[in-house]
C-alpha cells in the first residue's frame, strides 16, 4: 500500500510541477497576478508530494518490503538500518527520486527566500525550476519507477553492493546532488533574467549566495567520493580521472568560474553575458554528468543498469534544456551590455583570466572525457584517455591559475594599482619560497621539478589569502563574512595544492610478496607480515593479515588488512587498513595467496594525503561563510 | 596606449593563450591516447609493438600461472579465436580470475608477449568491458559464451 501511495504522490507531483511552471512563466508574460500568486502554493505542494514519495520508498526499505523490486534488488534483511536508508539511492531509480526531492528542496528554499524579489522575477525563476523538475519527475515515472512490485515477492533481497556499505559513500550522492541541483537555481535565475531582458547588480547579489552554497555542496560531494575511492576501493589513490569523476569535476570547475564572474557582475556590473553563459554551462554540465553517469554510456560502479530508453530520454532532456537556454541566450544576451571599463591589472582583469583558465581546464577535461565516446560513436576505433593525458593538460592552465590567484588577491577593483602592492606580493612570495626550501631541505629532500613549483605556489597562495583580512584589521575596518569566507576558501585551495604536491612527490608504494615472518622495504619503511587468520563478520568471512610497519627498525603501527568474501553477493573485497594521521597515511592491503606460503601485500606510505580532503572541506566552509554575509540578506530586504 | 588599443592587446593575448593551450592539448592527446585491441588483432600483428595500448578479452581457462610465492603472473587473454600471452607483476584486482573479462594496459614485446603494467579493477562481477563484450559477440555471431561458474552462481543467488 505505502509504495503505491509513493508512486501516486510522484504522479501528482508531475501535474503540480506542470502547474508551477505554467503559472510561473505565463503569469508574468500575461501580467496575471492570480497566476503568479498560484506559483508558491504549487511549489509547497510539489515539495510535500516529492517528500511523500521519497518517504514511501524509505519506508519500503526500512521495513524490508521485498515485494518491491527495487528494494529486493538493493537491500537485504541482514543490512543495518542506516544502510537500508542509504540503499534508497544505492541504485538508479532511487537516486532519481533523491535528485527530484533535492530539487524540490532548493525550489522550496527559493520560494521561501524570494519574497523580497520582484514578484514577476521570482515567478519566472520558480517556473524555470518547475520545468527542470518536470523533466526529472517524468523521467523517473516513465523509465525508472522504483515502486514497481515483484510477483511473487522475493523471500529476501540481493543486498546492497558491499562497496557501497560505507558512511562516506552513503552521504556522497546527497551532497553531490545538492551541488548539481543547486546550479539549477543559478540557471533558473539566469533564464529569468534573460526572459526579462534585465540583468543588474542586484540580480548578481541574489544569485551569488545560491551559487556559492551549491558549489560548497558539490565540493564536499566530490571530496567524499574521492575519499571513499581512496580507502574503500582498496588500492589507494585519490583521483583516477575516471569519466564518472570528471563528470562531477567539470561542473565544479565551471561553477568556480561562475562564482568569480558573479563577483565581478555584482561589484562592477561587468561580464554580464559571460556570467549568464557560465550559469547555463554549469547546470548543463551537471545534467551532462547525470547523463554520462546514468545512461550506461560509461560503465562503472555508478551506471547501474544500461537501458537505452533512459539514455535517449536524458539526452533529449539535455538537448532541450541546453538548446533552449542557449537560444534564449543568443536572443537576449545582446541586450545586456556592460558599460564600465577597467584597467589592466585591476581585480577585474585577474578574475577575467581566472575565468578563462578555469574554462580552459574544464574544456581539457571535457575533451578527454568525451573523446572516447565520440570516437566510439563515429566508428573511429575504441580508445581511452587516462592520467597520461589528464595530468599535464590539467596542470597547464591550473599552475598559472594558482600564481594569478596569489597575485590577484592583492589587487583592487577598477584601478590597476597592483604595482603599489609590490611589497606585500614579494613578501608573501618570499614566505612561500622560504617555507618550500624548509620543507624540501629539512623534511623530505629533493624530488621532481614540479615539487618546488607546487609547494611555492600553494604556500604563496596561502600567505596571500591572509593579506587582505590583515590589512583590514590594521586599518580598523570590520571583517565581513564575505572577506573571511574568501580567505578560508583560498587557504583551502593553497592547502590543496601543497598536499597534492607532497602526495605526488613523496609517496612510497610497492607490491610485496611476503611469507609469515618475512618483511620488505618500501621507501624508508619496512612492512612485516606477522600472521594470517580467518575472521567472521555479520555478512562475510575474511582472511585478516597482521602487518607490522617499521621505520628505522622501530614498529610504527600494526595494520589488519582483510580480504573479505560477502555471502549474499558472493563478491570478494579488499578491505585495506590505513593508519590515518595528519602527517601521513600508512596503508596496507592484502592481495591474494601466491602459493608457497606467500601472500601479496600492497604497501603505500603517503604524506599529507588527508589534507587533500581537508582542503576541499575548507573551500566548502569558505563558501558557506561567504554566503552567510549579511549583505545578501540586506539586499533582500531592500529589493 | 588608448583604451581601445589596450582592449585589442588583451583580446589578442587571450586568443593566443587559448590557442596555445588548445595546441598543447591536442598534442598531449595524440601522444597519450590509448587504443583498444582484441586478442585476434594482436595475434595477427595489427597492434603496434612498443606503444602502450589496451588489450581486452577473457582470461583463458587454465592459463593463469604463477611462480609460487612471487608476484609474477602469466596468463592468456583470448577472444575464443586467437590468444595473446600476457605477463604481469604485482597485485591483481579482486575480480581477476579465469573465464572472466579483463582489460590490461601495457605494451607488446617483439616476441608477441603483452607486458601489462596495469590490470583493470572492476567493481561488478557481471561487468564486462563493453569493448570486450562487443569483440567477443562479433566473433560468436551474437551469442555470448556462457560462463558456467557465473550461471551457477546466479542460480544459487536466486
Amino acid at each position: 500500500m505505502i509504495p503505491e501511495l509513493g508512486h501516486f504522490a510522484l504522479i501528482l507531483a508531475a501535474w503540480v510541477v506542470i502547474a508551477q511552471s505554467a503559472f510561473g512563466l505565463a503569469g508574468p508574460a500575461f501580467a496575471r497576478e492570480r497566476w503568479i500568486a498560484a506559483v508558491r502554493p504549487a511549489v509547497f505542494t510539489q515539495f510535500a508530494l516529492q517528500t511523500a514519495a521519497l518517504a514511501a520508498l524509505m519506508y519500503a526499505f526500512v521495513t524490508n518490503d521485498f515485494s518491491v523490486q527495487y528494494v529486493a534488488q538493493n537491500s537485504n534483511s541482514a543490512l543495518p538500518v542506516g544502510y537500508r536508508i542509504a540503499a534508497v539511492w544505492g541504485a538508479h531509480e532511487g537516486s532519481l527520486v533523491l535528485w527530484g526531492w533535492i530539487l524540490s528542496c532548493w525550489t522550496l528554499a527559493v520560494a521561501l527566500r524570494s519574497r523580497s524579489l520582484p514578484e514577476a522575477f521570482a515567478a519566472r525563476t520558480l517556473g524555470v525550476l518547475g520545468l527542470v523538475s518536470l523533466g526529472f519527475v517524468t523521467f523517473t515515472l516513465a523509465t525508472s519507477n522504483p515502486f514497481l512490485r515483484l510477483q511473487p515477492a522475493a523471500p529476501d533481497g540481493r543486498d546492497l553492493n558491499p562497496l557501497l556499505q560505507d558512511p562516506a559513500l552513503a552521504s556522497h550522492p546527497p551532497m553531490l546532488y545538492a551541488g548539481y541541483v543547486g546550479f539549477a537555481v543559478a540557471f533558473a535565475f539566469a533564464c529569468a533574467a534573460m526572459i526579462e531582458g534585465r540583468l543588474d547588480q542586484t540580480w548578481a547579489r541574489w544569485t551569488r549566495p545560491w551559487t556559492t552554497i551549491a558549489w560548497a555542496f558539490l565540493s564536499v560531494g566530490i571530496a567524499l567520493g574521492s575519499w571513499w575511492a581512496y580507502y574503500e576501493l582498496g588500492w589507494g589513490g585519490y583521483w583516477f580521472w575516471d569519466p564518472v569523476e570528471n563528470a562531477s569535476f567539470m561542473p565544479w570547475l565551471v561553477g568556480t568560474a561562475l562564482i568569480h564572474s558573479l563577483a565581478v557582475t555584482e561589484k562592477r556590473g561587468l561580464f554580464k553575458s559571460w556570467t549568464l553563459l557560465l550559469a547555463i554551462l554549469a547546470f548543463s554540465l551537471s545534467l551532462l554528468g547525470t547523463f554520462l553517469v546514468r545512461s550506461g554510456v560509461l560503465v562503472s560502479v555508478h551506471s547501474f543498469a544500461a537501458d537505452p530508453t533512459r539514455g535517449i530520454f536524458i539526452l533529449t532532456f539535455l538537448v532541450l534544456v541546453i538548446g533552449g537556454a542557449l537560444a534564449l541566450y543568443a536572443w537576449r544576451a545582446p541586450l545586456l551590455r556592460s558599460e564600465a571599463g577597467f584597467e589592466f591589472t585591476s581585480r577585474e582583469s585577474f578574475l577575467l583570466f581566472n575565468n578563462i583558465l578555469l574554462v580552459v581546464a574544464a574544456a581539457a577535461v571535457f575533451a578527454g572525457t568525451m573523446a572516447p565516446l565520440i570516437s566510439d560513436a563515429l566508428g573511429l576505433g575504441t580508445l581511452s584517455v587516462g592520467k597520461q593525458y589528464f595530468d599535464p593538460v590539467f596542470l597547464l592552465p591550473t599552475l598559472p591559475l594558482i600564481a594569478l590567484a596569489a597575485v590577484g588577491l592583492h589587487s583592487q577593483w577598477k584601478r590597476g594599482r597592483v604595482a603599489a602592492r609590490r611589497g606585500a606580493i614579494l613578501t608573501t612570495a618570499a614566505i612561500g619560497i622560504a617555507l618550500t626550501l624548509a620543507l624540501m631541505l629539512g623534511v623530505w629532500g629533493g624530488a621532481k621539478l614540479l615539487t618546488p613549483i607546487g609547494f611555492a605556489l600553494g604556500l604563496w597562495l596561502i600567505a596571500s589569502s591572509f593579506v587582505d583580512p590583515i590589512d583590514r584589521v590594521r586599518r580598523g575596518i570590520r571583517l565581513t563574512p564575505a572577506i573571511v569566507g574568501m580567505a578560508i576558501a583560498h587557504v583551502g585551495l593553497g592547502v590543496f595544492v601543497v598536499s597534492i604536491t607532497a602526495v605526488e612527490s613523496y609517496t612510497s608504494e610497492r607490491d610485496l610478496a611476503l611469507a609469515i615472518g618475512e618483511s620488505g622495504r618500501v621507501g624508508a619503511f619496512e612492512y612485516r607480515l606477522d600472521g594470517l587468520r580467518r575472521v567472521e563478520g555479520p555478512n562475510y568471512d575474511a582472511v585478516r593479515g597482521t602487518v607490522t610497519v617499521l621505520e628505522a627498525g622501530k614498529p610504527v603501527v600494526t595494520l589488519y588488512p582483510e580480504k573479505r568474501n560477502y555471502f549474499v553477493q558472493r563478491s570478494v573485497m579488499t578491505e585495506a587498513d590505513i593508519h590515518m594521521q595528519l602527517s601521513r597515511d600508512v596503508f596496507a592491503a592484502l592481495g591474494e595467496d601466491l602459493g608457497g606460503g606467500r601472500w601479496s601485500v600492497r604497501a603505500q606510505v603517503r604524506p599529507l594525503i588527508n589534507y587533500v580532503w581537508l582542503a576541499a572541506f575548507l573551500m566548502a566552509l569558505g563558501g558557506i561563510v561567504a554566503a552567510s554575509d549579511r549583505r545578501y540578506r540586506r539586499a533582500e530586504g531592500e529589493a | 596606449m588608448t583604451p581601445r588599443r589596450r582592449r585589442l592587446v588583451l583580446v589578442l593575448g587571450i586568443l593566443a593563450g587559448v590557442s596555445i593551450a588548445g595546441a598543447l592539448m591536442l598534442r598531449s592527446f595524440n601522444e597519450n591516447v590509448m587504443f583498444f585491441f582484441d586478442p585476434s588483432q594482436v595475434a595477427k600483428g595489427e597492434a603496434p609493438v612498443g606503444k602502450r595500448f589496451r588489450l581486452g578479452g577473457m582470461v583463458k581457462p587454465g592459463s593463469v600461472q604463477r611462480a609460487p610465492g612471487s608476484l609474477s603472473l602469466a596468463f592468456v587473454v583470448t577472444d575464443f579465436k586467437l590468444d595473446v600471452p600476457v605477463r604481469y607483476e604485482g597485485v591483481v584486482p579482486d575480480l581477476f580470475r579465469e573465464n572472466q573479462g579483463v582489460v590490461a594496459h601495457g605494451t607488446l614485446r617483439g616476441d608477441g608477449v603483452f607486458v601489462a603494467d596495469e590490470i583493470l579493477a572492476k567493481h561488478d562481477e557481471n561487468y564486462m568491458p563493453p569493448e570486450v563484450a562487443r569483440a567477443i559477440k562479433e566473433k560468436h555471431g551474437g551469442v555470448m559464451p556462457v560462463d558456467p561458474s557465473k550461471a551457477a552462481k546466479e542460480q544459487a543467488a536466486r
